[in-house]
């Protein structure tokens, strides 16, 4: 048992170093002035779709249910966080103070909509659960492209069909603009905040994922009946999973607000495509696999714009790769091919022969 | 009036939302496996029939015919190099996520070879509008061989189905593989038969759809891709009246919501409506009841 434990032990000390060596390295790469500026704006969407890639595999690598929905969450957390920094914008002067109040907030608000999407969601089982969390997403998203929220002397005004239905004073604002979303929100964003925040959703990943309660999540993914059978209370921990997701995703969502001027909600930032995208950074990272999600978001974020010189091709090339990797890593026989021709067996081969 | 020209207009769309949730509904329930690539043959076959008319300068029914054997050697060829060697595979992720790369794969082709623009689509259908109740109500060409089209193919997949012997024979695999198997049935034959007459259907559903709406680019496909698979969800995965059924519905709440609530808020009307159905039956409305064995 000691020596099973030194093992994760040392696999967390792997994963929480890798993000720290790279932290290391672009910072190096940053004084020595040798990073592009395409890079150096693609660095804080790396963090956040690492840290949207490790509360997705939460979900579906920890509890083992498929969500088509994580975007959304990501959604509110960004939209809730940016509505805040731009209402506190002059209350609050200090970005810093600013940027962990909207990250409280913002991470609050997702998890609570984690709470009551979970409720009705988890009862499904399987595919029905994943186009149940894809229509939750598209709501969201929708709903955030039509509502406007403005701001007088009265307080706030609500309204869903436009800036003029809000009947505001003279001197009121309108803070988000339907389709049009939040203009101004301050770039609090860094890349050393981003890379903190990856640490922190890494550590409470990973410290779910080998206490009780996640032996307990872990335990309801491999068998349900089983595990409800030996006194695991399944709605709670299946909540208690699904809603951290969230809140880890809603995170995800500050940080990318707050690296944008302007925050609109599209089918391409927010919806289904979004969930997609993050979804393929879990499977190709290896479902359950907290650190390859990392290592995924990372490279895959990266791989477009490397194939930027590609241009019209680089999306064809970066399906291409996608198709071409899961082959490679799923298929039985890839799989098999792998274990008759792979290194490690080839080496063993020959040392074996000369023992003999 | 206004009221039943909204629920003819909802008939039609929710044809077209029937159509290609057939193509789902059937993989799914033999392979059980979401295709995502699914509404991106449509695409493909909108386009086949673009080039095939504007270009190739074909009349309309043979370029109809071109993009049904394009898309059917499309769907064969897909299931053939993408998602057979990932049947056996260890989790149900891995085939999903590669047919999201085969739909990257077809959206970034097809942006290649007829570019970003939109294009416009011909108009297929050479019947004069029906005029009903005086000039009342106008019911377009297109919403006719729509409708029409839908009842011909419900009626013919179901025959195919229930009477002959390759419809048997998915039935039995989607049942049983194994057993079937055992049984002298040629799984992987039957499996790519699904995928052929699926796309196949997807190349009919793409020349009505942008019969419909006749602006075509690549990624007309994806949003009625999700549609239609929110409506074979909907009517219960895996069973094809179910298929129609949830199609047919969703296009008519669809087209009623953007009719009476509000236009921008019509599709989460929809996944509204397919979450309240869910929540009431969970597996759809003519879903199978899935037993639990411990």
């Amino acid at each position: 048992m000691k020596k099973k434990f030194d093992k994760t032990a040392k696999s967390n000390a792997i994963t929480y170093g890798m993000v720290i060596a790279f932290w290391v390295i672009i910072q190096i790469m940053i004084y020595t002035d040798n990073i592009s500026s395409l890079m150096k704006g693609l660095l804080v969407p790396v963090c956040a779709y690492a840290i949207l890639a490790v509360s997705l595999n939460l979900t579906v690598g920890i509890l083992g249910e498929l969500s088509l929905g994580h975007a959304g969450f990501m959604c509110v957390g960004a939209f809730a966080s940016a509505f805040f920094t731009i209402c506190m914008k002059d209350v609050i002067p200090v970005a810093g103070v600013r940027f962990t109040l909207a990250l409280l907030i913002g991470a609050a608000s997702a998890a609570v909509f984690g709470v009551l999407i979970g409720i009705p969601v988890l009862r499904l089982r399987g595919d029905y659960l994943a186009i149940v969390t894809l229509a939750f997403g598209e709501i969201i998203k929708n709903f955030m492209n039509i509502l406007f929220i403005g701001r007088d002397s009265q307080g706030l005004h609500f309204s869903t069909k436009d800036s003029v239905a809000l009947g505001l004073e003279p001197d009121g604002v309108v803070l988000l603009k339907g389709p049009q979303g939040i203009t101004g929100t301050s770039k609090d964003s860094t890349f050393t905040i981003g890379i903190i925040l990856l640490l922190i959703t890494l550590f409470i990943v990973l410290r779910l994922i080998q206490s009780r309660d996640g032996r307990a999540i872990k335990a309801i993914r491999d068998n349900r009946i089983a595990a409800e059978s030996i006194g695991i209370n399944i709605t709670k921990y299946k909540l208690m999973a699904f809603a951290i997701s969230a809140g880890l995703a809603g995170i995800g969502g500050v940080l990318y607000a707050h690296n944008l001027s302007t925050l609109t909600a599209t089918s391409k930032n927010f919806g289904y495509n979004m969930s997609i995208m993050i979804l393929v950074f879990v499977v190709l990272g290896g479902i359950g696999n907290i650190r390859g999600s990392v290592i995924a978001a990372a490279v895959l974020t990266v791989l477009p714009e490397l194939l930027r010189s590609l241009s019209d091709y680089r999306m064809l090339i970066y399906a291409i790769v996608l198709i071409v990797m899961m082959l490679f890593n799923w298929s039985p026989a890839a799989l098999e091919f792998r274990e008759r021709y792979s290194l490690k067996r080839l080496l063993h081969k020959n040392k074996a022969k000369e023992a003999a | 009036m206004s009221f039943l020209s909204y629920l003819i207009n909802g008939i039609s769309l929710g044809s077209v939302y029937a159509i290609i949730a057939l193509g789902y509904t059937m993989v799914y329930g033999i392979a059980k496996m979401l295709n995502f690539a699914h509404g991106d043959v449509i695409m493909i076959g909108a386009y086949v029939v673009f080039t095939a008319i504007t270009s190739m300068a074909l009349p309309v029914i043979p370029a109809i015919l071109l993009a049904v054997v394009a898309c059917t050697a499309l769907g064969v060829l897909i299931e053939r190099v993408a998602y057979r060697p990932l049947r056996n595979a260890a989790s149900p992720l891995a085939v999903l996520i590669t047919a999201i790369g085969v739909s990257y794969l077809l959206q970034n082709i097809a942006l290649l070879v007829f570019g970003a623009n939109t294009k416009s689509f011909p108009s297929v259908v050479g019947i004069k509008p029906l005029s009903l109740g005086g000039g009342a109500l106008t019911v377009s060409g297109e919403t006719i061989v729509t409708i029409l089209a839908c009842i011909v193919i419900m009626i013919g997949l179901t025959l195919f189905i229930n009477k002959t012997k390759a419809g048997q024979a998915m039935l039995a695999v989607s049942e049983d593989k194994g057993a079937a198997q055992l049984m002298g049935i040629n799984v992987n034959g039957t499996i790519a038969l699904t995928f052929a007459i699926g796309s196949a259907l997807a190349a009919i559903a793409g020349v009505l759809l942008c019969s419909a709406y006749p602006s075509l680019t690549p990624y007309t496909g994806s949003m009625p891709g999700i549609k239609a698979f929110v409506a074979a969800v909907f009517g219960g995965i895996g069973s094809i009246p179910g298929a129609m059924i949830g199609g047919i519905l969703l296009g008519v709440i669809e087209i009623f919501g953007k009719a009476y609530i509000s236009s921008q808020m019509a599709d989460a009307i929809v996944f509204g409506v397919l979450i309240i159905v869910l929540l009431v039956k969970p597996t759809g409305l003519l879903g199978k009841k899935i037993q639990e064995k411990v």
